[in-house]
């Protein structure tokens, strides 16, 4: 205890070098951290991006309306509005096209309202069933029975010169649908 | 031969010297465990590991052959099912092996939970180990999607409609899910990338930790009936058996780990053999949609769950459910981390075990018969039992019509015959008035759609007509108990 202060200067050397290494270690880290930051950054942005980009909704046509006979339902389809050349067969997407009379049509997501199964609609009894867990649909799309929230969704609808138009390209669930 | 001895031994000392492989023997394998602990009951968390090493190696190879693209992915799966030599071997293998690896995972949850070695001072090993069960689930799922056929392409829509009901971010999290706003080819990738990189990745690491603490807090020894654990005394008890009865891991306790590894390996060869692989079923095609979308086996459980569930708990059970089991098993240790460890004295968690075995294994089976789904092609296809039909009026034989080409079928049975959604119309004669038939058959109710605008008037009169001809012998009609005394309808 006695001889400490009688050797200062080692330890202002000691301290000295410390200081040094201290730098060496703080700007490491710094530099590290600011190099990660710059490569971890847009890492996560190109991995988000898709959780931040606003879903598209484009217009896509179902060809002319007289290929939809009035009040029948029928099967139709068209192809992902933002495809990718490997896509294959799954940028078809299709969807219950109910024409009611002249303009005024109603088109169904494909995706049953419980857990997306695809419904099929059947003309005799005109109800949609769901083979997933039994879920059943009215022809205007409205709930019948079986554990769906709520009724299939629809499409917006446009009609221009004799053609069918949706507003698609969004796998529509209870997230992107008002409830 | 002295000589050549003495040269061998020193270039095992050398090799020794510089790798320090005895100290890395007493360290890892050669670390003492408790002999009880060399018990059958010991097994399961290696093998769930020999599981998984199984998955890696065949998965490796699979990867080889494979094609991650949404148009290419079912081409190339058939390719490797009929025509790359043993590729149908790998493929059964690989799928054997997931199945393996979540039961005998669960297995081994189940012994972990019995024996009570989630208790000081293991906490983390059980904590690690539920992380371990989530990326093994996810692995399953993400494995499920791998097999990108028609089940693969619905499955995905079924996350879509289960992430898509969480509030404020739901569409964030499906875009995130699905690499866009649909499902399609960057939704392939981006589950390729979880399924071979990302999940793998992670178990390698937990387990890595998950085998450390099992290093350094040691295996529970086998727990003795009113052997009480205390955070004060229980090290000081563990190294006492150590001191006492420990013996190397390897060789002296791993001798039934080797058996019952070598029991899972014959088993995945066997099933794999004699099974094979599991699809692809049809190709991913949305607008092929005469599907019946099913889970793999472990998932069954949850689409049960799903479709018997009441609408208004749904949403919170789908999303809160997962977090409420997570936070229970992660919390387990610190609120039950001491006391009784012997399953014998431990009559609640036998129950829990008990009650949750029992319960997947009835909505396994639920989900694997699915009674709530309609039978899509039973009004095309599933004839009327002829004793349903012989002796009736002509207005009946209209009715049984109606009912065929109405669908009534694809949800009612007639004598077992058609799909189980509502009840078998064998005997509803007998059940149902004649006015409550006609009531259930237009306003519908009671999970039936109702019918009044798609039948005409004669068409419900025959519909109803027919179903009241519907008795066993000798039973007369329904009637109104409002109406005391009134005589039968016939």
């Amino acid at each position: 205890m006695n001889e400490e202060p009688a050797n200062p200067c080692a330890c202002k050397t000691e301290s000295k070098k410390t200081s040094r290494r201290d730098f060496l270690l703080a700007t490491g880290f710094g530099l590290n951290t600011l190099a990660g930051a710059m490569i971890g950054i847009p890492l996560l942005g190109y991995v988000l991006s898709s959780f931040f980009k606003p879903n598209p909704l484009t217009k896509i046509s179902l060809g002319p309306v007289e290929n939809f006979p009035e009040g029948k339902t029928r099967f139709a389809s068209y192809r992902n509005p933002m495809p990718r050349q490997w896509d294959g067969q799954t940028a078809d997407i299709p969807c219950w096209v109910r024409r009611i009379q002249g303009n005024d049509f109603q088109v169904f997501a494909i995706n049953c309202t419980h857990l997306g199964c695809p419904v099929r609609w059947f003309e005799e009894s005109k109800l949609f069933m769901c083979p997933c867990h039994g879920g059943a649909f009215y022809e205007d799309g409205g709930h019948a029975a079986g554990p769906p929230p709520r009724g299939l969704y629809t499409y917006e609808v446009k009609v221009e010169q004799g053609e069918l138009f949706i507003m698609g390209g969004v796998l529509p669930n209870l997230s992107n649908q008002n409830v | 031969m002295n000589k050549v001895i003495q040269a061998a031994r020193g270039i095992f000392l050398w090799v020794d010297d510089r790798l320090h492989l005895t100290k890395l023997y007493e360290s890892t394998a050669g670390h003492h465990v408790p002999q009880s602990s060399g018990s059958w009951f010991y097994v399961f968390g290696s093998a769930t590991l020999l599981c998984f090493m199984v998955q890696v190696a065949t998965g490796i190879m699979l990867a080889m052959v494979y094609v991650p693209s949404a148009a290419e992915a079912y081409a190339s799966l058939e390719y490797l099912t009929f025509h790359q030599y043993l590729g149908w071997f790998l493929r059964a293998v690989h799928y054997w092996g997931s199945n393996f690896m979540v039961g005998i995972m669960l297995l081994h949850m189940t012994q972990v939970f019995l024996f009570g070695a989630y208790k000081y001072p293991r906490e983390i090993t059980w904590i690690t180990g539920v992380f371990l069960m989530v990326l093994t689930l996810g692995l399953a799922f993400t494995g499920q999607v791998m097999r990108f056929d028609e089940d693969a392409y619905w499955g995905l829509g079924i996350g879509v409609a289960i992430l898509g009901r969480v509030p404020f971010l739901g569409e964030q999290l499906v875009n995130l899910m699905l690499g866009g706003p649909i499902i399609a080819s960057d939704t392939l990738s981006r589950f390729f990338a979880l399924h071979v990189f990302v999940l793998p990745g992670g178990v390698l690491a937990i387990v890595s930790l998950h085998l450390r603490m099992v290093l350094t807090k040691g295996i529970n020894e086998y727990p003795r009936p009113g052997q009480l654990v205390q955070r004060e005394t229980y090290d000081k008890e563990y190294a006492a058996i150590l001191k006492k009865e420990g013996v190397p891991f390897f060789p002296k306790a791993i001798s039934k780990d080797l058996v019952a590894a070598s029991i899972v390996l014959f088993g995945i060869l066997a099933c794999a053999s004699f099974f094979g692989p599991k699809g692809p079923l049809g190709p991913p095609n949305p607008v092929q949609i005469d599907t019946l979308p099913r889970p793999d086996f472990f998932f069954l459980w949850i689409f049960a769950v799903a479709a018997l569930m009441p609408d208004w708990m749904e949403s919170v059970a789908l999303l809160g459910g997962p977090v409420i089991i997570g936070l229970f098993l992660l919390a387990l240790p610190f609120f039950n981390g001491t006391g009784e460890k012997s399953w014998r004295r431990r009559p609640i968690a036998v129950l829990t075990v008990l009650l949750t075995y029992v319960a997947l294994g009835l909505l396994t089976y639920l989900g694997h018969t699915s009674p709530w789904s309609p039978e899509m092609e039973a009004w095309k296809s599933d004839p009327t039992p002829k004793e349903f039909l012989a002796g009736r009026s002509p207005l009946e034989l209209q009715g049984s019509l109606v009912i065929q080409s109405m669908q009534c079928r694809n949800c009612h049975a007639i004598d077992g015959i058609g799909g189980q959604r509502g009840p078998d119309l064998a005997a509803v004669g007998a059940r149902l008035t004649k006015d409550q038939l006609i009531r259930q058959v237009i306003q519908g109710g009671g999970n039936m759609p109702a019918y009044g605008k798609n039948l005409s008037p004669d068409q419900v009169e025959a519909v109803v007509t027919y179903m009241v001809s519907l008795r066993p012998p000798g039973v007369t009609p329904a009637r109104d108990s409002t109406l005391p005394g009134r005589p039968p309808l016939e």
